[in-house]
C-alpha cells in the first residue's frame, strides 16, 4: 500500500537520512526502531509532509505522491500522531477533534453534529468512556492520546497512521489500552508505522521491524523470525573510533561526595546512587527513561520528594549550589547562558547570585577551559557551540563545586571542542571532583565513564563496569519491566 | 448489581450533559456573582449613608456608565482571547468621536456612522497586519498605533469639534423606563460578539489560536487571518463606543477616549471577567460581568463622594484579587479512569 524508496534528507549540509526505503501493508503494524538520532522521526515527518525529501519517492497505492505541507499528506490519508500532543487543553474533545474543520450550519458551528460525530468515532474505537464535551485538561494523558488519534481519523479517510513514541508518556495500564486501540485500528485495515524504543512492545505489536541507524536502514526483519538480541545488535553495531582520556585508577577514587538512598519523585523511583571523588560516572538510558529527571533532582531543580541524600536533599538549585553541586544542563541556550550578555557576565552568573561561594577571578578559569573568544566582553551569542559550552563550564567552576553533573556535555559541539571538554572533565575528576555524565551518545559515555548506570522507566536498571559494550547497555535500557513503568503512574 | 439485565441497553446518544450545570469555579459565574455581591454590598453601604444605590436614576447611571466601557471591553475580549492585545483603543475612540461629529455637522448621520466604522476597521486591520505580518509584539504594535493616532489628534485638534444633531444625541440620552437605549446597542454588540466567538468557525479558531498557536496551525487553522479578524472586530466595537460617546457629548472631543483611560480600563474589565491575558480562555459573558463590577463600584463611590484616589485603591485591590483567585489551580471534577 505504502512504499518509500531511497529517501534522503539533509539539514544545513548534514545528511540525516541516507536513501531509506520502507513499505507498509494494509492492516500491518510496522515498527521503526533505532537509537536516539537514528532518523526515525525525520523519516516520519517526510512521510507526513512536514519535511520535503531531497531525494527518493513515496508511493501510495502505486501512485507517486509528493507533499509540500502536512495538509496534503493528511488529505491523502496519512495521519501523524506527534510525540508531543497538539491539543488545546481548555477546549472540549469535539472542538479539538474538529479544529480547523468545524462543521457549519447556517453560518454557525454545528456543535451538535460535531459532538455526535465525535461520539461516533469514539464508539467505533470502543472508547465510550470519553464524552465529546469534556475538556481536554480533564482527561488522562492516555485518553488525550486517543483524542489525538480520533482527530487524525476525523480528518480524512486515514490509510496510514504514524505513531511516534505513543507510549512514552503513559503508565503501564494505559499502555495496554493503547495497544488494544492500535490492534483495533490495524484490524480495520489501517497500516500503522509505530516508532518505539521499547522492544517489548515492538515484539508484542508488530509484524515487521525496520531498524534505522545513523540515518540508514540496517534491516527490515519479520518479527516472528527475529529476537530482541538481533534487533539490538542491528541498532548498535558500531566501532569506538575516537580517543578518550585514560580512566581513573582505583587508588584515585576517594570518598563518596554525594549519595542518594531511596530517592524518588513523580518521574523517578528507588534511586540508589553514590558519586565518589575522582570518578566519572555515566548515566545511559533512552529518551524519557528519567536521565534528565535524575540530574535535575540531584540539582534541586525538580527535587526528590522521597529518600535521603547527602550532603543534603536540595529543594532548590540555590541550595544545591551552596552544597557544592553544579549542573551543566542539556539546553545551554535556554538554561545555561544569558545569550545577550558578555562572556564575563555569564561566567560570573553563579558567583554573583550565590555570594560567599567561589571566585571572581574568571580570567584564569576561562584559560583553564581553553575558551576561544574575542575577549571577556564578547556576547556569548556569537561564540560557537563548543565555546559556549566552555563558558557554561567556567561559570560552574567559578562556584568551586565538589560534584559536577553534566547533561549531554557535548551536544551540538564540534569535534575539537568535544575532545577539549572530555580532557577537561577527566582533569576535574583527577583533581578530586565527583563527575556524573548523562549522554545519548554511547561511544562518549563508554569512553568517558569509570562505571555506567543504565536507566529505564525512571529507575536505575543496572550498573555496568568501565568498558561495557553498547549492546549490554542497550539491552538494559530496553529491558524495562512492567513494574518499573508503573512508577510513573 | 443484582438486577437482571435482559439485554444491553443501547447507549443513549445524548448523555453528555454534565458540563451544562452551573459551576461556581467558572470565572463567568464567579464574576456575575461578584457583581451581584458588590451591588448588594454597595446598596447596603449607600443605604447606611442615607442614599439609595438602586434608585431609578442610580440604575440608569450604572447602565449608562457601562455602555462605553462595555463596548470597548467586549472588543478587547476578542483580541485578548486570540492571544493579542489592543492598546490603541483610547485614541481610536477620540478620533472616532471627532470624525463622527464633524461628518454629522456637514453630512448625514448615515455617512458619519459609515465613516467611523470604516476608519475603525482600517485601524484594526493595520493593527492585525502589524502584529501578524511584521511580527511585532501586540503590546508594542498597538502602543505604536496609539502614538500615531495621538499625534494625528494633537496635530489637528485643540479642543472639541463638530456638532452632533439632536436626532443622534437621542442614542446617548433616551430611555425606555430606567433602561437607556444605548444599553440595547451594547447588548446587540455583545450578543453579536458572543455568537461569533462561541458559535462560528472564526470564534473557534480565535480560541484555538490564543490557546496554542502552534497546535492550531498544525490543525490547519489560518492563525494570522484569525488574529487580523479579531483586531478588526475589536476596532469595530471601539468605533461603536465612539459613536455612543459622540452622542453623549454632542460633539467630538480629543480627550473622549483618553480621559476615562479606556485602554487600561477595558483590559481590566476583560481580566476581571476571567479571560486569560495569554488568550484561549474566557469570553464576552465574563467581560460584561467585569464591566458591571467596575461601574457599580464607580457608582457606589460617587454616591458616597469618596476621595477619587481612594476609589482607585479599591479598584486596584479588586482587580488583583480577582486575578489571584483565577490563578489558583482549580479543582474540576477529577475524571481519571480507575488505576
Amino acid at each position: 500500500m505504502l512504499k518509500m524508496q531511497g529517501v534522503s534528507k539533509s539539514f544545513l549540509g548534514v545528511r540525516v537520512l541516507h536513501g531509506v526505503s520502507l513499505d507498509l501493508e494494509p492492516g500491518e503494524v510496522h515498527a521503526l526502531v533505532g537509537e536516539n538520532g537514528a532518523g526515525k522521526s525525520t523519516l516520519m515527518k517526510v512521510l507526513a509532509g512536514e519535511y520535503a525529501p531531497d531525494e527518493g519517492i513515496i508511493e501510495l497505492d502505486g501512485t507517486t505522491v509528493s507533499f509540500s505541507h502536512p495538509g496534503q499528506a493528511q488529505a491523502a490519508g496519512i495521519g501523524l500522531i506527534h510525540q508531543e500532543l497538539a491539543l488545546l487543553p481548555h477546549r472540549t474533545v469535539a472542538e479539538n477533534v474538529f479544529l480547523g474543520r468545524e462543521p457549519v450550519r447556517r453560518g454557525l458551528v454545528d456543535r451538535r453534529a460535531m459532538e455526535a460525530r465525535t461520539a461516533e468515532l469514539l464508539a467505533e474505537l470502543d472508547e465510550t468512556g470519553i464524552a465529546p464535551d469534556t475538556l481536554i485538561k480533564d482527561l488522562s494523558v492516555a485518553r488525550q492520546q486517543t483524542v489525538e488519534i480520533v482527530k487524525a481519523l476525523a480528518a480524512s479517510d486515514v490509510r496510514v497512521l504514524v505513531m511516534d513514541e505513543p507510549t512514552a508518556p503513559l503508565a503501564d495500564h494505559e499502555v495496554e489500552l493503547l495497544h488494544g486501540l492500535v490492534r483495533r485500528l490495524a484490524g480495520r485495515g489501517i497500516g500503522i508505522l509505530y516508532i518505539s524504543h521499547r522492544l517489548r512492545e515492538v515484539f508484542d505489536l508488530s509484524q515487521r521491524i525496520t531498524v534505522l541507524k545513523d540515518g540508514r536502514k540496517v534491516a527490515t526483519l519479520a518479527t516472528d523470525g527475529t529476537t530482541a538480541d538481533e534487533v539490538v545488535r542491528a541498532m548498535v553495531g558500531r566501532e569506538l573510533g575516537s580517543y578518550y582520556p585514560p580512566r581513573a585508577e582505583a587508588e584515585e577514587v576517594g570518598e563518596p561526595l554525594l549519595t542518594v538512598a531511596g530517592g524518588g519523585n513523580e518521574r523517578l523511583k528507588d534511586v540508589e546512587l553514590s558519586l565518589r571523588a575522582g570518578e566519572v560516572v555515566g548515566i545511559a538510558g533512552l529518551q524519557g527513561s528519567g536521565r534528565t529527571s535524575l540530574v535535575r533532582a540531584l540539582f534541586g531543580a525538580a527535587p526528590f520528594t522521597t529518600g535521603t541524600m547527602t550532603p543534603l536533599r536540595p529543594t532548590s538549585p540555590r541550595r544545591a549550589i551552596r552544597a557544592g553541586i553544579a549542573l551543566v544542563t542539556e539546553d545551554r541556550k535556554a538554561e545555561g547562558l544569558a545569550l545577550r550578555q558578555s562572556v564575563r557576565d555569564n561566567a560570573l552568573l553563579v558567583t554573583r547570585a550565590v555570594p560567599g561561594r567561589g571566585t571572581r577571578d574568571i580570567g584564569g578559569l576561562l584559560e583553564r577551559v581553553r575558551l576561544r573568544s574575542r575577549g571577556e566582553d564578547q556576547e556569548v551569542k556569537y561564540l560557537s557551540g563548543g565555546n559556549q559550552q566552555k563558558v557554561v563550564i567556567a561559570k560552574w567552576l567559578a562556584a568551586r563545586p565538589k560534584v559536577l553533573l553534566f547533561d549531554e556535555p557535548t551536544r551540538g559541539v564540534d569535534v575539537g571542542a568535544k575532545a577539549a571538554i572530555h580532557t577537561l572533565v577527566r582533569e576535574l575528576a583527577r583533581e578530586g571532583m565527583a563527575v556524573l555524565i548523562v549522554s545519548s551518545e554511547l561511544p562518549e559515555l563508554i569512553g568517558m565513564s569509570d562505571r555506567i548506570l543504565v536507566m529505564a522507566g525512571g529507575r536505575l536498571a543496572g550498573e555496568l563496569p568501565a568498558g561495557a559494550g553498547e549492546e549490554q547497555i542497550m539491552r538494559l535500557a530496553t529491558s524495562e519491566t512492567a513494574s518499573a513503568k508503573g512508577a510513573a503512574a | 448489581m443484582t438486577a437482571i439485565r435482559t439485554e444491553a441497553a443501547p447507549k443513549p446518544a445524548r448523555r453528555f450533559t454534565r458540563r451544562r450545570r452551573l459551576r461556581f469555579n467558572d470565572p463567568v459565574v464567579g464574576v456575575w456573582l461578584a457583581a451581584a455581591a458588590v451591588t448588594l454590598l454597595g446598596w447596603i453601604v449607600v443605604a447606611i449613608d442615607g442614599g439609595n444605590l438602586l434608585s431609578r436614576t442610580g440604575v440608569t447611571g450604572i447602565l449608562q456608565n457601562s455602555v462605553a466601557l462595555g463596548l470597548v471591553a467586549v472588543g478587547q475580549s476578542a483580541v485578548i482571547l486570540t492571544g493579542s492585545l489592543d492598546l490603541s483603543v483610547a485614541y481610536l475612540i477620540s478620533i472616532g468621536t471627532l470624525v463622527a461629529a464633524e461628518t454629522m455637522q456637514d453630512g448625514s448621520v448615515f455617512t458619519a456612522v459609515l465613516a467611523v466604522l470604516g476608519l475603525s476597521a482600517a485601524v484594526g486591520l493595520a493593527n492585525g497586519l502589524i502584529v501578524t505580518g511584521l511580527k511585532v509584539n501586540a503590546f508594542i504594535a498597538t502602543l505604536g498605533m496609539a502614538f500615531i493616532l495621538r499625534g494625528w489628534i494633537e496635530d489637528n485638534y485643540t479642543g472639541p469639534a463638530g456638532k452632533v444633531p439632536d436626532s443622534f444625541q437621542r442614542l446617548g440620552y433616551d430611555r425606555i423606563g430606567p433602561v437607556p437605549v444605548s444599553v440595547f446597542l451594547l447588548a446587540g454588540v455583545a450578543v453579536a460578539l458572543w455568537l461569533i466567538t462561541k458559535r462560528t468557525r472564526l470564534g473557534h479558531h480565535m480560541y484555538a489560536t490564543g490557546g496554542d498557536e502552534h497546535a492550531a496551525r498544525l490543525s490547519g487553522v489560518r492563525t494570522k487571518r484569525t488574529v487580523v479578524a479579531a483586531h478588526v472586530l475589536c476596532s469595530l466595537c471601539v468605533g461603536a463606543a465612539a459613536l455612543f460617546l459622540a452622542a453623549r457629548l454632542g460633539a467630538g472631543a480629543p480627550w473622549a477616549g483618553t480621559e476615562a483611560r479606556y485602554d487600561l480600563e477595558s483590559i481590566a474589565a476583560v481580566v476581571l471577567g476571567g479571560t486569560a491575558l495569554a488568550g484561549g480562555r474566557g469570553g464576552v459573558a465574563g467581560t460584561l460581568g467585569g464591566v458591571l463590577v467596575l461601574s457599580v463600584l464607580d457608582s457606589v463611590f460617587n454616591q458616597l463622594s469618596v476621595d477619587p484616589f481612594f476609589k482607585n485603591v479599591v479598584r486596584g485591590v479588586v482587580i488583583i484579587a480577582a486575578v489571584a483567585i483565577y490563578a489558583r489551580p482549580r479543582r474540576t471534577t477529577p475524571r481519571r479512569q480507575p488505576a
